[in-house]
């Protein structure tokens, strides 16, 4: 009760976070609901009217085969908050179960995650994305894997941090003195508690994720047409920009805007709630 | 300082292991036959088998990688399937335009960063203060593939201010002589004007792009910098000592400041190359970031494993220099170590 209390007078003192929270709730119920709110079918061409600018009939206008725009942005939602929220609890699940294994344990193992992690970010982090998707193979399981990848390295850091300075605390005594063995220890006390820093940081690469998904969409990478997804229909929209059909393009962009703000936006809201000294 | 410079050069050493490392592996995880793939969608079963013997790919996986080692010694980074030309040539050819185009984007973002910054700390709660943070959440939001078409669309398409993203130089001109491969250098040095104007006016709409695009965490960590700098005890006396308000900001407080900010560009250097890849897609920029998104199209493996070396070579490069730049500006550093 507490929380929602403090929760309410955050967002009293900011209503942007509360912009945010609304959004975010836009996006969910677009991303659940899409498919059923679409006023036409995403996938299907009608190519006399291709090509047609916004109006009342197509609020975001058609594309070159002639689907409705609106309705592809709205069923994208759902293929990219997927892939995000997938990443984002994949790099989470390595990230902070490594992390915190070696902040606890040090020696060896806060060593061998410390050199993994260094070598991933010895890499310029979408070029590295890259290499994984052509390494692993052109399909939207393995841009998955490779956000995870290159988010591991921020998450694996922020848990050893906070793993490290747990590690003397007093429930954590209190927990092996009880018998608890130390995985127990690391699963059950230590990790639970270092959950809304950690949910933080998720909503925080949550933003990062989606550009990321997106970008590698954008250059072919993952997701093939004719499936809808904001990258690549912003790559399609490209082709068309140049003769000035702005239209196919620009809703995607938006929509992805958007997201990434949203999510910036929540994250900065959630770390208000949970911890107020870092508020910048 | 050469210490310091040999000790930080030590550190470089196993980040380059890690990335020869990963970049072999990267290779050898594809799924399916590697050797498939390195002779290409349309080969027949004897042409992989040649592949596969040329290529050593039926060895054990240590006697690859030190075959891949020697290669690598030698500069051999294999050859393209579409264009049959050694790989390392057609990065070395591509690289001084991915080169000057991030350059001149980190020096227009760096040019427009900072002061920005600075000023927002300096007045802080005016209207500067509200730019710089509207600047700063936008631009980390904005996907730098959408601004760059944007831009296109509103500079070039509507407002026909910039010249149609067709790569570094308009068909009309012809490219200066080769000095260093920077078209903006070049042409100054050859004193062609013209051709300096044209390569400029070609760099700006891709660069502007970029910029926005690592605006933000520079712009963000100046200002931070700054707050906290010009709240410490030491700026106070300056004050209270009676120096003038530029001396106390540009000589003392900004010097102070800008350490953070220094150690943030190792990251926008990690943003600037992955937003090369793609503004160099948007805008036909003939740099290795087109050249590597082209091979993956084509399936084309061994560009696209050369880029990803290069690159990362590069970054390691970048982020030595950026902390032997630190250990330049603050003598700290050097005196410690």
């Amino acid at each position: 009760m507490n929380l929602l209390r403090h929760a309410r007078y955050v967002l009293s003192e900011n209503p942007v976070t509360g912009l945010a929270f609304g959004l975010f709730a836009m996006f969910l119920v677009a991303a659940i609901f899409g498919p059923l709110l679409a006023p036409y079918n995403p996938l299907q061409s009608n190519a006399a009217m291709a090509l047609k600018a916004p109006s009342a009939a197509h609020w975001f206008g058609t594309d070159q085969l002639g689907r409705d725009i609106f309705s592809r942005v709205l069923v994208a939602t759902r293929l990219d908050l997927a892939i995000a929220f997938a990443s984002v609890i994949l790099a989470f699940m390595l990230g902070a179960l490594s992390g915190v294994a070696a902040g606890y344990f040090g020696g060896w193992t806060d060593r061998v995650v410390g050199r993994l992690a260094d070598t991933i970010m010895a890499f310029p982090l979408f070029v590295l994305a890259m290499g994984i998707v052509a390494a692993l193979g052109n399909k939207v399981v393995n841009i998955v894997i490779a956000t995870a990848i290159i988010n591991f390295p921020l998450y694996a850091r922020v848990a050893r941090a906070e793993a490290n300075v747990r590690r003397e605390a007093g429930f954590v005594e209190a927990a092996r003195l009880s018998g608890n063995g130390e995985a127990r220890v690391l699963l059950g006390h230590v990790l639970p508690n270092i959950m809304p820093i950690m949910m933080v940081q998720m909503s925080l690469t949550m933003g990062y994720a989606i550009l990321n998904a997106a970008g590698l969409s954008f250059i072919g990478l993952g997701v093939r047409p004719p499936d809808a997804e904001w990258g690549i229909m912003v790559a399609e929209g490209a082709n068309f920009i140049q003769s000035g059909e702005w239209w196919i393009a620009l809703f995607p962009g938006a929509a992805l805007m958007l997201a990434v703000f949203c999510f910036n936006l929540l994250g900065d809201g959630l770390r208000d709630i949970i911890d107020p000294r870092q508020r910048t | 300082m050469l210490k310091l410079f040999l000790s930080r050069l030590a550190t470089a050493v196993p980040s380059i292991v890690g990335v020869v490392v990963v970049t072999f592996m990267l290779t050898r995880l594809l799924p399916g036959d590697p050797a498939a793939y390195f002779a290409g969608l349309a080969a027949s079963p004897q042409a992989i088998a040649e592949i596969r013997t040329k290529l050593g790919l039926d060895k054990s996986l240590p006697e690859q990688f030190a075959a891949y080692l020697v290669d690598l010694a030698q500069g051999n980074l294999g050859n393209s399937l579409s264009t049959g030309q050694p790989v390392v040539t057609e990065i070395a050819t591509r690289l001084p335009a991915s080169a000057e185009l991030t350059l001149f984007a980190l020096i227009l973002a760096v040019g427009i960063a900072i002061p920005l910054g600075v000023l927002a700390a300096v007045k802080q709660g005016t209207w500067i203060d509200h730019l710089c943070r509207i600047v700063t959440t936008a631009g980390v939001s904005l996907p730098v593939f959408f601004t760059g078409l944007l831009f296109a669309y509103v500079f070039y398409y509507l407002l026909q201010w910039a010249p149609a993203p067709s790569g570094r130089l308009d068909v009309f001109l012809s490219p200066p002589d080769h000095i260093t491969g920077f078209y903006l250098i070049d042409s100054a040095l050859s004193g062609n004007l013209e051709v300096f104007w044209g390569a400029l006016r070609q760099l700006a709409l891709p660069a502007i792009s970029m910029a926005i695009f690592s605006l933000a965490p520079l712009a963000r960590m100046t200002r931070g910098s700054m707050l906290s700098v010009l709240g410490s005890d030491f700026i106070r006396t300056a004050r209270a000592s009676g120096l003038a308000p530029g001396t106390v900001v540009f000589t003392y407080a900004f010097r102070n400041a800008v350490l953070p900010v220094i150690t943030v560009l190792g990251m926008v250097f990690s943003f600037l190359l992955g937003a090369n890849v793609l503004v160099e897609t948007v805008f036909a920029w003939p740099g290795i970031g087109l050249y590597a998104v082209n091979a993956l199209i084509t399936s084309d493996y061994a560009p696209v494993q050369g880029f990803v070396l290069t690159m990362a070579v590069l970054y390691v490069a970048l982020n030595l220099a950026i902390d032997l730049l630190y250990g330049l500006v603050d003598p700290r550093v050097r005196l410690d170590s």
